[in-house]
Formats: structure tokens, C-alpha cells, sequence
């Protein structure tokens, strides 16, 4: 069963039905035991990290995948506003806190001297690196992008770039942790190719 | 790089596809589900679904048919027809759509744009103008009131991107329906004036106007009736821009041709 965490932000519904198409048991929830038995976890998520990262902490579902992900090594995988969750903090309203899963922050697109249109929106293509969620994925494959910040860590930890006016993040692996800056569920035939992966191989 | 997206627009009247010419006469053109699988398989970058008589009539597009459409798709889905509402937004979101299209309800209350570009994010947030010559001049055109309003379409997308727009959708009102080339040179007057991307509609009648649009500025195209109507499709506008040099998503038949 893979729990797909409900933060009560953005469509997380597609990611749901792009697992139903593989046929791989999945609940969306916030229930604690749900996610406790759950054997991998997807936080998905369009939306602002600062209301992300409050209500994450309120629920108590902040500590509760950490645990899950650090003590129990169960495969996390974030989508988008998911992926930059699994960093330390974020500056997207101010400086708040996120997993700290992945060392690293989130800083916003428009701080970049280039004067590209933000969000980076649409489909671009990406530079793979050595990673086990994106094999079989070749360089140039697009997928979707719809995002204002950006993630800054080691070079270490990211798997993909894409380039937008200069290489942005666009996947990142830590051991079980996994993090896609772009929307498979929305990436067509490539989309589903990754989430595949995440469900048998991950 | 990033492609330039073909986005079709499947526009309803509560729950079949219509399409208008220059916002009034209506054909009718079916299920809107029938409407979103034949995209699906198509290989479109984005889908857009619009209900026009929502707010006319003082109602939010129905959340069942936004379920129903959702549901064929792998892809973004923008939704927009009378959302007044975060509560409508979060509605809109959890029943499938990416993004909400705001328009009449965001130039009656400004502030839904920064309410929403808070909670959700700015690029959940789209809004819609649509624009209509006024003799020589540029005016913003009210679908519920079928009148011209007396504000100016520039100032209010500047003030749109101040307040939390994530990407502005520019239709042309006089070229909707009419499949007679676009209004470049009202794409032309954005080019320097917001840096969120503009999706531009109105008017297009063959893929070269698509590589025209670009030119004159707009990051995406989205069209209807050269889609409905005509025998071109998304995949022919994406290779004739990709032919004209500029990134456009290839299917993987194009990439090997």
C-alpha cells in the first residue's frame, strides 16, 4: 500500500489515478496509522511551502515522515512543493522550515540575474544523472514544470537538471529519499514511466 | 529548454462542449469526457476547460464534470467558469484541475487572485482577459454583461501579476470563432509588460500562427476551433514551430520522422 499524504493542498488526485493505471494499492490520507502501515509514501503538492510547512506542523505530519522515512527507510517520493519539502527550509514567505530529509534550501526563481518568465511553466527536457528513479528515462525526455522556487544543494544528491536560463534541480535521490521538482502525473507516457519505477524498483 | 505548449480550450455551457464565435453565436459540439479522451491520446501539452455560462449565471463550473474530464487526463488541467472563492479554488484543485482560470470574478473582487496565489501558489493562478477593440483602442470585454467595461486591459494585467497571477490568458474577443489570424500586435503590447507567461487565444487558423504568436511574445497558444474544425491538430502546430526553430514537444512519431 502506498500513502499518498494529504497536506489538504493543491490536486493530488492524479497522482492516485496514475498509480491506479499501474495497479498499485495506494489511499490518500492524514490518518497516522494509515502512513505508518503504509510501505512507501508520496507527498505530493502544488501550493506555497510557508502554508505547506505550517500545516505539515500543526497536523503533526512533519515529524511522523521523518520518522517514517529515516527510521523505517520506507521509499519517499516528492512531487514538486513535495520536493522541496524534503529540504532544510525554504524562503517562500519567509524563512521556514522543511523535512531537513535532504541537506539543502529552497530559494526563489526570480533571484537568478537571468529575466526568464516566473513560474518556469510548461514542459522542458532533462539532463540525467546516475539515479535509480530515472532509469530508463534518457536525456532530452520532457516533463512538466510548473514552479516559482527552486532547490540548492549538493551536487551530490541531484540526479536531473533542467535548464531554464541556467541548470535548475529537477530530481533529487538521498538512499530512500527521492524528490522530483516536475509533475510525472502530469507527464504523460514519461510521467507514468517514473511513478512505475518508483512503485517496483524503489 | 522549455517548449512552447499548444494548449486546446474545451469550452461548456454547464455540460457540452460549445464553441462561440467572437463570444456569441454557439455551436454545439458534444460530451466534454468524449472531448478531453480524444486530447488525451493526442498528445497536447495542456488542457484548458471553461465554463462560460458559470458565472452569468451565478454558479461555479460543476465539480462532476471537472472529476469526469480530470480523470482521462495525464496532463495540466486548467478549470475556470464562476469561481468566486478560495473554497471554490480548493474545490476546483481537489477535483482534479492544476489550475483555476479567473475572470469576471477577479475584476469584481482583486483580491481572489492574492488569496489564492497565497494558499496555492501563484501558478495555480491563471487569469483570463478577454479584450476587445474599441475603435482604435484596447478595452477589457465582459462575457456576463456583453458590454464593453470601461478598463484597461494593460493596466489590469499589471495589476493581476502584482497581485499574484501566475500566468495571464489574453483572448482576442474580435477573432475568437473567426479562424482569421491572430491580433499580433495586441500580443506585441504585453511583450514588455509582465514576466509571467502569456498564453495567447483568438483567431488562429493555421500552426504558422502559432509561430507568429510566439514571435509577437505569448509563451503558449490556446486554441479551439482550428481544433474542432479544421483538420489540423495540436501535434501540426507543434511541429511547425519546432520546424521554425523554436522548442517545441515532439510526440516520439514526430522525433523519428
Amino acid at each position: 500500500m502506498i500513502a499518498i499524504i494529504n497536506n489538504n493542498m493543491g490536486n493530488i488526485k492524479s497522482v492516485s489515478r496514475a498509480l491506479d493505471l499501474l495497479g498499485a494499492e495506494n489511499i490518500i490520507t492524514s490518518d497516522v496509522n494509515e502512513i505508518k502501515q503504509a510501505s512507501k509514501l508520496i507527498l505530493p503538492g502544488v501550493g506555497n511551502f510557508a502554508e505547506a510547512s505550517r500545516r505539515l506542523r500543526q497536523s503533526g505530519l512533519m515529524d511522523l515522515i521523518k520518522s517514517e522515512a529515516l527510521d523505517n527507510k520506507k521509499p519517499l517520493l516528492g512531487i514538486c512543493l513535495g520536493m522541496q519539502l524534503l529540504f532544510d527550509k525554504s524562503y517562500e514567505d519567509g524563512e521556514n522550515e522543511g523535512l531537513g530529509l535532504i541537506p539543502g534550501m529552497v530559494k526563489s526563481l526570480s533571484d537568478r540575474p537571468h529575466k526568464l518568465a516566473v513560474p518556469h511553466m510548461g514542459w522542458n527536457d532533462l539532463k540525467v544523472k546516475e539515479s535509480r528513479l530515472l532509469k530508463g528515462i534518457p536525456t532530452g525526455e520532457c516533463f512538466y514544470f510548473v514552479h516559482s522556487f527552486e532547490a540548492k544543494c549538493d551536487s551530490k544528491y541531484i540526479s536531473a537538471t533542467t535548464e531554464y536560463g541556467e541548470d535548475v534541480v529537477a530530481a533529487v535521490e538521498h538512499d530512500n529519499i527521492y524528490g522530483v521538482q516536475f509533475h510525472p502525473e502530469k507527464s504523460q507516457a514519461s510521467g507514468i514511466q517514473l511513478i512505475k519505477t518508483f512503485v517496483t524498483i524503489c | 529548454m522549455l517548449r512552447h505548449r499548444i494548449i486546446p480550450v474545451v469550452l461548456i455551457d454547464g455540460f457540452s462542449v460549445l464553441k462561440t464565435i467572437q463570444f456569441d453565436v454557439r455551436r454545439n459540439l458534444g460530451s466534454p469526457v468524449t472531448v478531453a479522451r480524444t486530447y488525451n491520446t493526442r498528445n497536447v501539452d495542456e488542457l484548458i476547460l471553461l465554463d462560460i455560462d458559470a458565472s452569468k449565471q451565478n454558479r461555479s463550473i460543476d465539480k462532476f464534470t471537472i472529476m469526469d474530464i480530470a480523470s482521462e487526463l495525464f496532463m495540466p488541467l486548467t478549470v475556470g467558469g464562476g469561481i468566486k472563492t478560495v473554497e471554490d479554488i480548493q474545490t476546483a484543485l481537489k477535483m482534479g484541475a492544476d489550475k483555476v482560470s479567473l475572470n469576471s470574478e477577479a475584476l469584481k473582487n482583486p483580491s481572489l487572485i492574492s488569496e489564492g496565489s497565497r494558499v496555492f501558489g501563484r501558478q495555480c493562478i491563471v487569469v483570463s482577459i478577454d479584450i476587445k477593440k474599441d475603435g482604435n483602442e484596447y478595452k477589457i470585454y465582459s462575457h456576463d454583461l456583453k458590454k464593453i467595461i470601461n478598463i484597461d486591459p494593460f493596466e489590469w494585467a499589471v495589476k493581476a501579476q502584482q497581485m499574484g497571477a501566475g500566468e495571464l490568458l489574453i483572448n482576442s474577443v474580435d477573432n475568437d470563432g473567426v479562424m482569421g489570424g491572430p491580433d499580433l500586435e495586441l500580443l506585441e503590447k504585453f511583450r514588455h509588460l509582465v514576466t509571467i507567461p502569456i498564453i495567447a487565444q483568438g483567431g488562429i487558423a493555421r500552426p504558422q500562427d502559432c509561430v507568429d504568436m510566439i514571435h509577437a511574445g505569448a509563451s503558449a497558444i490556446a486554441a479551439a476551433s482550428i481544433f474542432h474544425f479544421t483538420g489540423f491538430t495540436p501535434d501540426d502546430c507543434k511541429q511547425e514551430i519546432h520546424k521554425s526553430g523554436l522548442p517545441a514537444r515532439l510526440s516520439l512519431i514526430q522525433k523519428l520522422k
